[in-house]
């Protein structure tokens, strides 16, 4: 049977004048459904460029990513969006939201461009704030909010509509630990419901949360990549 | 939640620029409505001091007699001629479709008498269809009131040694000079005037006429039409139009027209550039947030179409208050600049809902290359943080 996601021979380079930078350097991946990977590795080690890749944001320069049997780099380009859309959430560092909306606003983005009607993204998003403990908060602008509440927020909008992977980059990189233990712990119960979860992270408690943690070093996968 | 609130809040959030943007393309469309309003009223104004510039249409016999001149007074041509005008040609004119363009006509008989010695042309016309023509006439005494009431010219008074209430014989009936025409420098001045009925009755020619003079204007129609439309009325009689009168002042207005047109380009394209330049500053503030958008799965069209609904409504409230401004405009200080008074509001629904749609439009075809712009940004590039 074919893993959620496969990664073949995955090369990334990126050329700046003469000298050219080797993000990635055949990496091979197999990721099944309800995993929770860690990608660790120190800076410049191709973690961000992977997880763009992954997150179908940054065209590899050799290979191939296969996921749920779609080669998603062979999609047209609105295709690909769409991709995004219907098989993954995004929770990026730092949490950019987008500051003039409120929560359940920044909640409903992925919803917008669905053909859900206001009362189903309205009903979808107060669910998911229940279930990240921010339904109070619901009208409340980002810059009303906590670091951990602004967290919470990006993490219902990756999940508002139902994706099935979950990519994240250092989720807890802006958090203080007692907060970061907190946002940990969501992710752990997510993947217990069945939730793939991809996190990029330094820090070695975070990936004490998951169940598989792949290291990065040179752009090449040193340790839990393939058997 | 849909596009459309994503451009609403962001508007919301930009107030300070959004205003700007919306002031200058308010500007533009402020000067057009105004332009176009003013020349409207320019158009009517012209129309409604018509009888200031006299007759423009004159009608005349069917003559072959080239030497037949009304300025000259050499009136040989219509005295000779078999088939002259008749008093009964005078109502028809006012029986044309487009009557309610004629503000006055006025029929005339010409012929020369001679008193104490001295031949003189002498004119019979309606008094108060000729003083509408000649809003010009200063007289001293009075205008006829009655047929045995004449008004000299100011040449011929003084080649008569006549004033005011003196008394003429012409051709054997006494009348009364009820007044005398202050120097006008045309061929009024060489005339004695009377009454029509009198002048048909002492040349001998009943019914006669020599000439119709005729005021009129159409708006919506060049002077053509009514000239055509007289003349199938009257088969026998030869009408022109007398262009010259109003041609000067339409000229005028040609020329505003023109300026007018030239101006509002001018403003609309600055008006363009104004949101072409504030859209681009927002599209390029916004990277991180496309980049956003783009990684949670919007297509580049719905990046662009929320540059555009965000053109769109500041082209809309800068058509409604553009609108607004320019009727304003149009009303208080046009009618200040051009001497007019008592000034209508003139409410126009096609102008007001063409000034909102090319608001709109120069709204949203100065926001095409942005919305691109913004529709092909990187999302990896834009979301450095990623």
């Amino acid at each position: 049977m074919m893993s959620l996601i496969e990664i073949k021979n995955l090369s990334k380079t990126y050329e700046g004048g003469e000298e050219k930078v080797h993000a990635l350097v055949d990496v091979g991946l197999h990721i099944e459904r309800g995993e929770f990977i860690s990608v660790m590795g120190p800076s410049g080690s191709g973690k961000s460029t992977l997880l763009t890749i992954l997150g179908g944001l940054n065209h590899p320069t050799a290979g191939e990513v296969v996921v749920d049997d779609i080669a998603i780099y062979q999609l047209p380009l609105e295709r690909l969006a769409d991709f995004r859309r219907e098989y993954l959430g995004f929770i990026f560092q730092s949490f950019q939201l987008i500051s003039y909306l409120t929560v359940i606003e920044n909640v409903m983005l992925p919803l917008s461009i669905t053909e859900r009607s206001n009362r189903e993204q309205s009903r979808m998003a107060e669910e998911i704030l229940e279930r990240t403990g921010l339904k109070k908060k619901e009208k409340r602008l980002p810059d009303q909010l906590s670091g951990g509440e602004q967290e919470r927020v990006a993490i219902a909008r990756a999940l508002v509509n139902a994706p099935p992977i979950l990519l994240a980059d250092e989720p807890t990189g802006n958090l203080d630990t007692k907060t970061g233990k907190e946002i940990m712990e969501l992710f752990k119960s997510l993947n217990g419901e069945g939730q793939t979860i991809i996190m990029v992270t330094h820090n070695p408690e975070n990936a004490a949360f998951s169940s598989r943690t792949i290291s990065l070093r040179d752009g090449r996968v040193a340790n839990g990549g393939e058997d | 939640m849909r596009l459309k609130d994503i451009s609403i809040n962001n508007l919301r959030r930009r107030k300070g620029k959004v205003f700007f943007l919306i002031l200058g393309l308010t500007i533009g469309i402020t000067t057009v409505v105004s332009l176009i309003s003013i020349s409207r009223l320019m158009n009517e104004d012209i129309a409604n001091k018509l009888d200031e510039y006299g007759a423009n249409i004159l009608i005349l016999p069917r003559s072959d007699d080239l030497s037949l001149s009304y300025g000259g007074m050499n009136i040989g041509g219509v005295a000779m001629d078999a088939r002259t005008l008749n008093d009964s040609d005078v109502p028809k004119i006012r029986e044309i479709e487009v009557r309610e363009n004629i503000s006055a006509v006025s029929p005339k008989f010409v012929g020369a008498v001679e008193i104490e010695g001295k031949k003189i042309p002498l004119m019979g016309v309606y008094f108060q269809e000729e003083g509408r023509l000649k809003k010009w006439w200063k007289v001293h005494g009075a205008i006829p009131k009655s047929k045995e009431e004449v008004l000299l010219g100011n040449e011929v008074a003084v080649r008569l040694f006549k004033s005011t209430n003196d008394h003429l014989a012409i051709n054997g009936k006494r009348v009364r000079i009820s007044g005398i025409l202050e120097e006008t420098g045309s061929q009024d001045d060489f005339l004695i005037y009377a009454d029509l009925g009198f002048v048909q009755e002492a040349l001998n020619k009943p019914k006669a006429v020599s000439l119709i003079e005729v005021s009129a204007y159409c708006n919506t129609c060049p002077i053509e039409e009514i000239v055509n439309q007289i003349s199938k009325k009257l088969p026998h009689a030869k009408v022109t139009a007398i262009k010259q009168t109003l041609q000067t002042k339409m000229e005028a207005l040609d020329h505003f027209k023109k300026f007018s047109l030239g101006i509002s380009i001018i403003v609309l394209l600055i008006g363009a550039l104004i949101v072409f330049t504030n859209m681009m500053a927002s599209v390029n503030e916004r990277k991180r947030e496309i980049g956003i958008f783009r990684a949670i799965g919007f297509r580049k069209s719905h990046i662009m179409r929320i540059i555009f609904l965000e053109a769109l409504i500041v082209g809309l409230v800068a058509g409604v208050t553009g609108y607004l401004l320019g009727l304003g405009i149009s009303h208080f200080v046009g009618p200040m600049v051009l001497g007019m008074k008592n000034v209508r509001w003139v409410i126009d629904p096609a102008l007001a809902i063409g000034a909102i749609f090319l608001s709109a439009l120069v709204g949203v075809l100065s926001s095409i290359y942005p919305a691109l712009h913004a529709s092909k940004m990187d999302p990896t590039e834009a979301l450095r943080a990623l």
